[in-house]
């Protein structure tokens, strides 16, 4: 049994693989995750007319206020890391981890760009293009539901606790409309490759939010609602539970649940992206002809195909900033929903209407062959 | 290399079910079960079986023990560790579980002997992807998948019925 004689194709696949995987860290973790922060701190302030994160400076440079994610790190790992009494030690220190962890899985199956021919070898920018991409993402969010609801059972505390039973409602609630909302999806494109549902759609009118519009404006919500924000923040509401599940979390394994809120808004862009927005295509300009374009004589075609790699890395990161900030919007725009309010809008509108959406999609399916 | 990662997965399978059984606490033997469930995909994904693979995830780890976990914390169950503990030990319960418990595996151990150790099993390239399950469903078990479905629908209803009680 030769284990340990790899062939050449292996290690470039392999190096490929690690470079894509570092990459996707160094934008969630290293960029999207601490530079919302700011944002977040920014157009709060800009929405209510207050000047907003200009405290934090550096020899009197305040730079619009970014010095203040570096305040926040040194803040969060000098802070005492405590676990209180009666708490489950084991459980009370795994659940950020468990938090954070789906919220960063989910882009093993989310492409970021297209195919590409880079000397002589194909370049798919996903990590793995798993054949059931759209179900790996649906299974990974529902794990990150114990994260939140072991936080709040671990911690001994009866705020938490409240915090992490509606923690628990509420995700399952909406992990119904979102699962069947992405059965529609399904059914258009006929695939679950995340890769090949980007693909579909170099044409401006076959993108998602055309084909299934009332399905992206439930995706949307079902997604928010399972990122917990505001107006769906019920299992933190600061006014009734004091933080809610993660009550009794201080310093980094606080800062963990945070950034998994982040990262997780980043998810929802980019999984929205590839869904309903086209992933990485420019409006009505196919892939073909950027290429073509930047083909020069003296250029070669591999260095044509990077640029092309590069501008719609480009644009799909565009795509997602977009959706980031309308998240922020929401979230700085609605008041927070009353309890049964969520419910009802889960099961009595949201779930009959995605239920509709696929019977309706499954119709014109079938009038269309 | 599949056994490199085969030998890992079941070891961690087997310890995390043992888990589930001698685990003291009623959230800690969920845990373990769905941290199990974790580990039975991952041997799935070894099968290249993805399609089941992910399924297992959604439905049992991603919605039925949430629900397990729901209700264990609703009955907030932490002091009834130690009463869990000092509980008399019926002998005569214990065997008859047993029993109808090895009766319960009696097909899979025979399976299991016919095998011989470290050698994987002949699976068909198709075992458990999308297009398989999906032909078996609507095809060869088309009648037991569609009885399964209104027995469902039939729980949902009743579910509906009994929670909807008069509140005058």
């Amino acid at each position: 049994m030769d284990l340990f004689s790899f062939t050449d194709e292996f290690l470039i696949d392999l190096g490929l693989t690690l470079l894509k995987i570092g990459f996707i860290l160094a934008v969630t973790v290293g960029f999207f995750a601490p530079v919302l922060t700011w944002v977040e701190r920014k157009q709060s302030a800009i929405m209510q007319d207050r000047i907003g994160a200009n405290r934090a400076d550096i020899m009197g440079f305040t730079a619009l206020g970014l010095f203040h994610i570096i305040a926040d790190a040194l803040k969060m790992f000098a802070k005492e890391d405590f676990i209180p009494q009666g708490a489950n030690r084991l459980l009370h220190t795994l659940s950020p981890i468990i938090a954070l962890v789906p919220a960063l899985l989910t882009f093993a199956v989310v492409p970021f760009g297209g195919k590409y021919e880079l000397w002589g070898h194909q370049v798919n920018l996903v990590i793995s293009d798993l054949d059931v991409g759209l179900l790996f993402v649906f299974a990974i969010a529902s794990l990150a539901t114990y994260g939140y609801v072991v936080a709040g059972w671990s911690s001994n505390n009866n705020w938490s606790l409240l915090g992490s039973m509606r923690t628990a409602s509420q995700m399952i609630s909406y992990e119904v409309t979102m699962g069947l909302t992405i059965i529609g999806v399904l059914m258009v494109y006929g695939t679950m490759q995340l890769d090949e549902i980007g693909a579909a759609q170099e044409n401006f009118w076959r993108w998602g939010i055309f084909l299934q519009p009332v399905g992206f404006l439930m995706f949307l919500t079902a997604s928010i609602a399972e990122n917990k924000r505001i107006p769906f923040d019920n299992p933190e509401a600061e006014s009734e539970l004091v933080a809610g599940y993660f009550t009794e979390y201080s310093g980094l394994k606080f800062g963990m649940f945070f950034m998994a809120e982040f990262i997780e808004m980043v998810t929802i862009g980019a999984i929205v992206t590839i869904l309903f927005f086209g992933g990485w295509h420019i409006p009505f300009i196919e892939t073909q002809d950027i290429i073509d374009t930047f083909n020069f004589s003296w250029l070669g075609p591999s260095i044509a195909n990077l640029i092309t790699m590069g501008i719609q890395v480009g644009v799909f990161f565009a795509k997602v900033c977009f959706f980031i900030f309308i998240q922020m919007t929401i979230r700085w725009t609605l008041p927070r929903f009353r309890y049964d309010q969520i419910m009802k809008l889960g099961w009595k509108i949201l779930l009959p209407l995605s239920l509709v959406n696929i019977v309706v999609t499954g119709i014109v399916i079938m009038l269309l062959k | 290399m599949e056994l490199l990662i085969f030998y890992p997965l079941a070891a961690f399978t087997v310890l995390l079910a043992l888990g589930v059984v001698f685990n003291n606490s009623p959230i800690g033997s969920a845990v373990s079960l769905i941290a199990m469930m974790l580990g039975l995909s991952g041997i799935f994904i070894v099968l290249h079986a993805h399609f089941l693979a992910v399924l297992q995830i959604i439905i049992y780890a991603g919605a039925i023990m949430v629900l397990f976990m729901f209700v264990i914390m609703l009955l907030n169950l932490k002091g009834d560790d130690k009463a869990w503990k000092i509980r008399e030990r019926n002998l005569y319960l214990s065997i008859m579980t047993g029993v109808m418990v090895l009766l319960a595996l009696y097909k899979m151990i025979d399976k299991v002997l016919d095998t011989t150790f470290g050698e994987g099993a002949d699976v068909p390239d198709t075992f458990g992807t999308t297009v398989a399950v999906g032909t078996s469903l609507f095809t060869e078990y088309v009648l037991p998948f569609e009885i399964a479905s209104i027995l469902l629908l039939a729980a949902m209803v009743g579910a509906v019925v009994l929670a909807k009680t008069k509140v005058d």
